[in-house]
This record gives C-alpha cells, sequence and structure tokens, in this order.
C-alpha cells in the first residue's frame, strides 16, 4: 500500500512538471495544446474509493492551475472527468464484471477497453476545459476544432505513456 | 427527515462533486482576490522559481534571435549617439537645459513564463517591486506593445499580454492620427483587430499603426501593427480592421517595462475632471 503511495506521488509530480514545462509550450498552429497530466485520473486503481477520486482530482486540477495562471480552470474540469469516471467505468464493464485488483490499463482490460475508456473521459474532459475557458458559446465550431486536435494529441500521448509505464513496471 | 438522510446518501457522490465544482468556479471567477491570499501567493514563490530555473536553461535555445534583436537594438542606438551627428553650428555652448525633462523611464526584464495559446494569456518577468515595477506599467519589446504588468511581487510581476481578452490600448493610424483601440479577438497570436475607425477614413493595406499616447501607459508613436485587412460592414459607422502585430509574441525573451513619471498627475488631473462635471 505504502509502495503504491509512493509512486503515485512521484507520478503526480512527475505529470504536473511534464505538463507545466513542456506539454504547455507546444502549440501546432495555435489550436493544439495536449493535456497529458490527466492521465492521473485515468489509472486511479478500480477500486479507489469515489470521494477520494475527487479529491485528488481536485488538488491535482488546482496544482496545475498555479503553474498555468489559470485558477480554478483546470480544477473544474478534472473533478467533472472525476465525476464521469464511474458512469464510464459502467458502461463500458466486462461481461464478467471488474476483477477486484484489475487497474485500468492495457495488460488487464485490453487495448481496445482501455481505449474507449481513455478516448471518452479525455474528450470529456478537454470539452469541458475548452468551453470554461472561453466561457460562451459564440465561435462555436473554433472550440470544437481546438477540443478535437488536441484531444487526438493527448490520446496520442496517452498511449505512449502507457507503454513508459509498463517498461517501468517490469524493470522494477 | 429520514427520507432526507437517505436522499443525501444515495446522491452523496454528486454532491461531493457539486462541492468541488463549486470550490472551483468559485476561484474561478475570484481570482485576483485570491492570487493575493497568501496560500498562493507561496505556491507562487515555488513555480516562479521553476520557471525561472527552467527558463535560463531555454534562453540558450533562444541565442541567435536574441542576438539578432540585440544587434537590431545596437545599430539604433549607434544611430542616435552624438558621434554620429555632424555638428552645423560653431563651438558648443553651455546650456542648462530646461526644456526637457525625462517623463519616460525603461526597466530591461527578463521574460521568465510566457504563452500565447489560451483565451487569456499572461508573461511573468524576472523584475518585481525591488526593481521600481508597480502595477498598470507598459510593457515593449523592440519590435512593439507587449502588454501592460498587472500584479507585482517582490522580485517578479505578471504582464496582461496584449493576447488577453481584456487588454485594450489606445492607438492611432501614423497617416492622419485617427485614433481607435487595438483589441485581441483571441483567433491567432499574430493578429489583433482595431476597433472605432469611422468609415469615411482613407486607409489601405499595410498601413502602420503606433500608439496614441493618450493613457499615461504607453509613450506615443511606438509602431505596434500594420493593417492586414479591413471592409466596411453595411449600416455601420466604423471600418471592421484587422492587423497584423509588429511584436512576434511567440519568440519574444527581452522586453522594457515603461515607467511614465507622470502618469500618476495625468491620471488624477483626468479623474478630477471627471468628478466634478460628472
Amino acid at each position: 500500500m505504502g509502495k503504491f503511495i509512493l509512486s503515485g506521488i512521484i507520478q503526480f509530480v512527475f505529470l504536473i512538471v511534464i505538463q507545466a514545462l513542456v506539454l504547455n509550450n507546444i502549440q501546432f498552429s495555435g489550436y493544439v495544446n495536449p493535456y497529458l497530466y490527466i492521465v492521473f485520473i485515468l489509472w486511479l486503481p478500480l477500486s479507489t474509493p469515489k470521494a477520494l477520486l475527487l479529491f485528488l482530482a481536485f488538488v491535482l486540477g488546482l496544482t496545475l492551475d498555479v503553474f498555468t495562471n489559470t485558477i480554478g480552470m483546470h480544477t473544474s474540469a478534472t473533478v467533472f472527468m472525476a465525476f464521469c469516471r464511474p458512469y464510464v467505468l459502467q458502461t463500458l464493464v466486462p461481461r464478467d464484471g471488474y476483477e477486484i485488483n484489475q487497474t485500468p490499463g492495457i495488460k488487464d482490460l485490453g487495448l481496445k477497453w482501455f481505449a474507449a475508456y481513455a478516448a471518452m473521459l479525455t474528450l470529456l474532459h478537454h470539452l469541458f476545459l475548452f468551453f470554461v475557458e472561453v466561457f460562451r458559446f459564440t465561435d462555436f465550431y473554433d472550440t470544437i476544432i481546438r477540443v478535437v486536435y488536441s484531444w487526438v494529441f493527448t490520446m496520442i500521448l496517452i498511449f505512449i505513456a502507457q507503454y513508459f509505464r509498463y517498461n517501468a513496471e517490469e524493470r522494477r | 427527515m429520514q427520507k432526507l438522510i437517505r436522499f443525501i446518501e444515495k446522491y452523496s457522490f454528486f454532491f461531493l462533486f457539486l462541492f468541488f465544482e463549486v470550490i472551483a468556479f468559485y476561484l474561478l471567477f475570484q481570482k485576483n482576490h485570491f492570487q493575493r491570499a497568501s496560500f498562493l501567493n507561496n505556491s507562487k514563490v515555488v513555480s516562479g522559481e521553476m520557471y525561472n530555473q527552467f527558463s535560463k536553461l531555454t534562453n540558450y535555445l533562444d541565442l541567435r534571435e536574441v542576438n539578432e534583436q540585440l544587434a537590431e537594438e545596437n545599430r539604433n542606438l549607434h544611430d542616435r549617439q552624438l558621434k554620429s551627428f555632424e555638428k552645423l553650428y560653431g563651438p558648443n555652448v553651455l546650456i542648462n537645459d530646461t526644456i526637457y525633462q525625462q517623463q519616460y523611464f525603461y526597466t530591461k526584464a527578463r521574460i521568465v513564463n510566457n504563452s500565447t495559446n489560451k483565451q487569456n494569456n499572461y508573461l511573468t518577468l524576472n523584475v518585481g517591486k525591488a526593481n521600481g515595477i508597480e502595477s498598470g506599467m507598459g510593457v515593449i519589446s523592440s519590435n512593439g506593445v507587449v502588454g501592460i504588468i498587472r500584479n507585482v511581487s517582490e522580485h517578479y510581476s505578471t504582464v496582461l499580454s496584449m493576447l488577453h481578452r481584456s487588454t485594450k490600448i489606445s492607438v492611432k493610424l501614423k497617416n492622419n492620427n485617427y485614433f481607435g483601440s487595438m483589441q485581441w479577438d483571441g483567433k491567432s497570436y499574430k493578429e489583433g483587430v482595431l476597433m472605432d475607425i469611422p468609415n469615411h477614413v482613407q486607409i489601405s493595406k499595410g498601413d502602420t499603426i503606433i500608439t496614441s499616447g493618450f493613457s499615461a501607459t504607453f509613450p506615443a508613436n511606438i509602431p505596434v501593427a500594420t493593417i492586414k485587412s479591413f471592409e466596411k460592414p453595411e449600416g455601420e459607422n466604423f471600418y471592421n480592421i484587422h492587423l497584423n502585430f509588429t511584436t512576434h509574441f511567440k519568440n519574444i525573451s527581452y522586453v522594457y517595462v515603461i515607467k511614465n513619471n507622470w502618469a500618476n498627475e495625468q491620471v488624477e488631473l483626468e479623474k478630477k475632471t471627471k468628478d466634478e462635471n460628472g
């Protein structure tokens, strides 16, 4: 358990640093800004209590907000995403249900399952975030395009991160 | 009562979600108030220091452009040096200069954090109260206007970038002095819009826009943009003008903060007039 918390904290710090210093500086054509840090919420084990889930999402969003000078913006989006997670898990439940110690990843639940799970939650997060950012529905299609572009890039990064994570686990 | 408790229990997850969302949105709307609060200011020290270290590293990557900018500025200064002027009349006479008094003072600053892809962009500079920076001062680069100082801590200050939905800068056309206000429409970091130019004015593509000097923030006649395109909307009295910023917001690394020595005098006088005459 202790080892688990420690690796969680390392993940948290690492993702925030990568997001604030590297990914927020990536801008293709002014439209794309991938948000990899939300993979932290995706990776939380299935047995995480729902209240803790919301709380961790809140802390994650707030920490990034401090770095990007947008207090409240990422926080609201990550909390929304954490709120949606149990419902997304419910819709994607495999035929014989989840097992207690499974983690939401490719290794335990398969590539197809993870792709659907990550895609849904990431899209929900991005939609919420970008609309909170502009805070109006004029330029609706402009915002949607930004959501879709960033979404695609975030998904690519999530799969890369997933690969690195398994590599690190196997080496241990 | 029991029903109520059961109801709350059943939807506890949803209520907890609402609770966190309310906090998040409260923070979002109370942003400025909370940034002043000590908790976030303290964490600002951590994030500011981190950005500072990181920008020290990435500064090397921009050296080429910085060198070019510096060389250009040096050329400009050489132009203005006394030795590049020829004396036309006899030997110099000592004159106690009572005609000129310096109004604007410039402070050099390095950008330690910058963004161009948000709807509201900010910059962080490595100068603060200790360097005499105050909220409301103008910030320019060697190419044009960058923004206006917002919050100031001991060693850092944040700048409301030109690329912020609420930044408005008073500008005029260089050719004929008609003035309007320059804003950003949130689309591209290269382009802005110019409002309030009446449609009987002669303008053309490529015209230069300069600061008007009306506000106490920027001196007059700093080039800020050129006209990219314009149209006359039916039934309106003003042009829709699209501008190309002269500042390259993506690759600026050094800027100048402008202190206007007479800013308070102007602001107070204008306020007094407004108050007295409604």
